[in-house]
């Protein structure tokens, strides 16, 4: 086996303050890690807010919260959730795993690495510090709809300030993304051959380098609208305010995969080392995901039927195309583990419950993407079902396959066995238990988005049902935070490649040395390390 | 640079900076294109254009009149082409190694920006409606504004290019950062053609 021997870097003789290290580093793998620690304290201010909105609707005609606060509280929990966690979150295993996996000593522009994360923490506080302002936080929900979002207190421009501080994050991340993929791959890695979550980051990349900045411009107009009397959604000085929909959903559709791609990319990851098999059809996925970006920029208005005011049949049909490639991803990942050795350990066990999770919100979603079942689900507890079942099933389970499958890599420890199975189960039983009643609730006309709602309704008992599992969900974070202190209170013992993976990551020690990597393996195909392993590409 | 390891820079064709910056340009094309949409959205819907009729009776009161001049924002477009040329007249004469050349051609891109942004103050002054009245006023001056904002930070990117010029930096092999500043003030100058063509000759 003949392997690519990297220089030795120097200049590192001086080290610095732990602390000082972390506030000025420039390297891709603490970043990653702070990353990984901002975006968890908002799933978890995120998740309390979550708390407070099912311990409002527990029961029928609840005084928990009042109406404003409640506006405030879902609002937040949204924001929080989609600004704070998920989009950010993709960007911290991104930057600890992409270099790593292209075999790359540290991202195309370090600094611009810290800039991108830096500008996270203050527009969290930012958005948050609308708590403190007169008439609370930004309640015009994560989607700001004109012309609520026009008349609202001073929260509403703490919002919109900290949405485009995000906004410049993640465009400014994502063309160092790109450039990283495009430019700094090992030596014998092609396009072809570079593995998939990069590939799903990739694509990730180029929606927010597309996408985010037609948000920031809506954003600016929304902010000029509230403080210099613009007009733009104002239908009273010639504006139009359907204009804030189609703009917003311009940005915010594909970003609905920028919340997902990623977390695909994982799951990809995941399932073939917990299946001693290759991912089933990589070209085809790598190509699925490519259209999947490609028709995310297509399907905008399937948000906005109602409105009468957009093309319906054009965006219907593009909207049930969209399932297309999407569903070559389930027949990736089945024909994946399709008489596979599978072992069960817990990323497994996430990746599987995404993957169960994410077809039922698959389907879901595209009952609605049929315009006349669209007027009747619009704006009920349906579509709240629809996007937890994407954002959560989907997108959480894999930011968890992705914490227990790297954990050892980024902290070089593993995470109990016990207690991951523990949280999965707790965590995918509180799951379906909250978010499966709000399919019936939905269809029975319960609209998303309100305070409360009548005695006389019906709808106490699922809304109960729904109120246990999301404090079964909040159990299960009991475990996983066991596991993560009682990791860091051993020492760190991992191998290289503890789960007997493919991809360059798991070449290198765990944690990886500051310069990542003292050799290389020469790069056959899209699985150097089993290659290693086995004596060559293609055995 | 090559002692950090196997990071490393294509041999041929663009940089990863020239890269970078051709990928923050595009992000900057559809910030512009979501405000274009804007604007041909509210024109679209409009009856008439300027709209003139959607104006209040307090803003008719006010004296309010939604129509631009012509000739000094005419004026101030042919100079900022002309900005165009005298920095890629730089761009050329650094790659041939001249620097003195370079520093005379920032020198005079900076000063025609500055006269544009003038021009554009000027402009502002001299019109008789406002941001919040209509959305005719409101598209103007967040298109405008918005290009006059890039048109200042230009400016400032020529500084920092003539000072590190003037500081004996650049060569004809090494002036990456020149490069990338004339893309950043030709992406100006396209987005102001588009500007001018749609407020000022297509009404």
């Amino acid at each position: 086996m003949t392997s690519i021997v990297v220089p030795r870097p120097e200049g590192f003789a001086h080290p610095r303050p732990a602390l000082l290290d972390w506030l000025t580093t420039v390297d891709h793998k603490k970043l990653g890690i702070l990353y990984l620690y901002t975006t968890m304290f908002f799933f978890g201010v995120g998740g309390v807010l979550a708390l407070l909105v099912r311990t409002q609707l527990a029961v029928a005609d609840n005084s928990f919260v009042s109406n404003d606060a409640y506006n405030q509280i879902f609002t937040m929990h949204a924001s929080a959730m989609l600004f704070l966690f998920i989009i950010p979150v993709w960007a911290g295993f991104g930057n600890y795993v992409v270099p790593l996996q292209i075999g790359a000593a540290d991202m195309a522009f370090p600094r611009i690495n810290a800039l991108s994360f830096w500008l996270v923490p203050p527009a969290g506080i930012l958005m948050f510090s609308g708590f403190l302002v007169d008439g609370g936080a930004a309640q015009a929900g994560w989607t700001a709809y004109s012309p609520l979002a026009r008349g609202l207190g001073p929260g509403m421009d703490l919002w919109i300030i900290a949405v485009i501080l995000l906004g410049i994050s993640s465009t400014i991340g994502a063309a160092n993304f790109m450039v990283t993929m495009f430019r700094m791959r090992a030596p014998g890695m092609t396009m072809f051959r570079m593995p998939i979550f990069c590939w799903t980051m990739l694509v990730t990349a180029v929606l927010q380098l597309l996408a985010t900045p037609v948000l920031a411009s809506a954003l600016a107009m929304l902010y000029i609208d509230r403080n210099f009397g613009g007009a733009f959604f104002d239908p009273n000085g010639g504006g139009n305010a359907i204009l804030w929909q189609n703009i917003f959903w311009f940005y915010s559709h594909p970003a609905v995969y920028i919340m997902i791609l990623p977390g695909m990319g994982i799951i990809s990851e995941v399932l073939p080392v917990f299946s001693r098999k290759p991912l089933f059809g990589y070209t085809a996925f790598v190509f699925a995901t490519m259209g999947i970006g490609g028709l995310g920029f297509s399907v905008w208005a399937h948000h906005m039927f109602t409105t009468g005011a957009v093309l319906k049949p054009w965006f219907g049909f593009m909207t049930f195309m969209i399932g297309v490639p999407t569903g070559v991803k389930m027949f990736n990942w089945l024909g994946t583990m399709w008489r596979g050795s599978i072992s069960f350990e817990a990323p497994m066990l996430f990746a599987l419950g995404f993957l169960s999770m994410f077809l039922i919100g698959g389907i879901n979603g595209t009952f609605s993407a049929a315009v006349p079942v669209d007027f009747a689900l619009h704006d009920t507890y349906f579509v709240v079902a629809h996007i937890h079942y994407v954002l959560f099933g989907g997108s959480v389970f894999a930011v968890f396959a992705g914490l227990y499958y790297w954990f050892p890599k980024i902290w070089g420890r593993r995470l109990n066995e016990r207690l991951g199975q523990a949280q999965f189960w707790l965590m995918f039983i509180g799951f379906n238990l909250t978010f499966f009643p709000m399919h019936l609730l939905g269809l029975d006309g319960m609209p998303r988005r309100i305070a409360t709602y009548s005695n006389e309704s019906g709808w106490e008992a699922l809304n109960l049902a729904s109120t246990v599992g999301a404090f079964l969900i909040a159990t299960s974070m009991i475990p996983f935070t066991v596991a993560v202190v009682a990791a860091f209170m051993r020492p760190k013992d991992q191998p290289n490649d503890p789960w007997n993976a493919n991809t360059l990551e798991w070449w290198t020690t765990s944690p990886p040395p500051v310069h990542n990597f003292d050799d290389l393996p020469e790069v056959h195909s899209e699985r150097p390390l089993f290659d290693a392993r086995h004596g060559g590409a293609g055995h | 640079m090559a002692t950090h390891g196997i990071a490393t820079q294509h041999k041929q064709g663009l940089s990863n900076g020239m890269l970078g910056f051709i990928l923050f340009i595009a992000s900057e094309v559809m910030f512009f294109g979501g405000l274009f949409a804007a604007y041909f959205i509210a024109r679209a819907d409009a009856t008439e254009w300027p709209p003139e009729n959607m104006l209040t009776a307090e803003q008719i009161a006010r004296g309010v009149k939604l129509e631009v001049e012509f000739a000094l924002p005419f004026i101030a477009t042919i100079l900022l082409v002309l900005s165009s040329v005298t920095i890629q007249f730089g761009v050329w004469a650094i790659r041939r190694g001249d620097r003195t050349a370079l520093i005379r051609w920032l020198m005079v891109t900076i000063v025609l920006g500055l006269v544009f942004l003038t021009a554009q103050m000027f402009d502002y002054s001299q019109l008789h409606f406002r941001a919040g009245d209509t959305v005719y006023g409101t598209t103007f001056y967040t298109l405008t504004g918005f290009h006059g904002a890039h048109v200042a930070g230009g400016v400032i990117f020529m500084g920092v290019i003539l000072a590190r010029s003037m500081a004996g930096q650049f060569s004809a092999a090494r002036h990456e950062a020149v490069e990338a500043c004339s893309f950043y003030w030709h992406f100006v100058d396209v987005v102001w053609i588009a500007l001018f063509t749609v407020l000022y000759i297509v009404k």
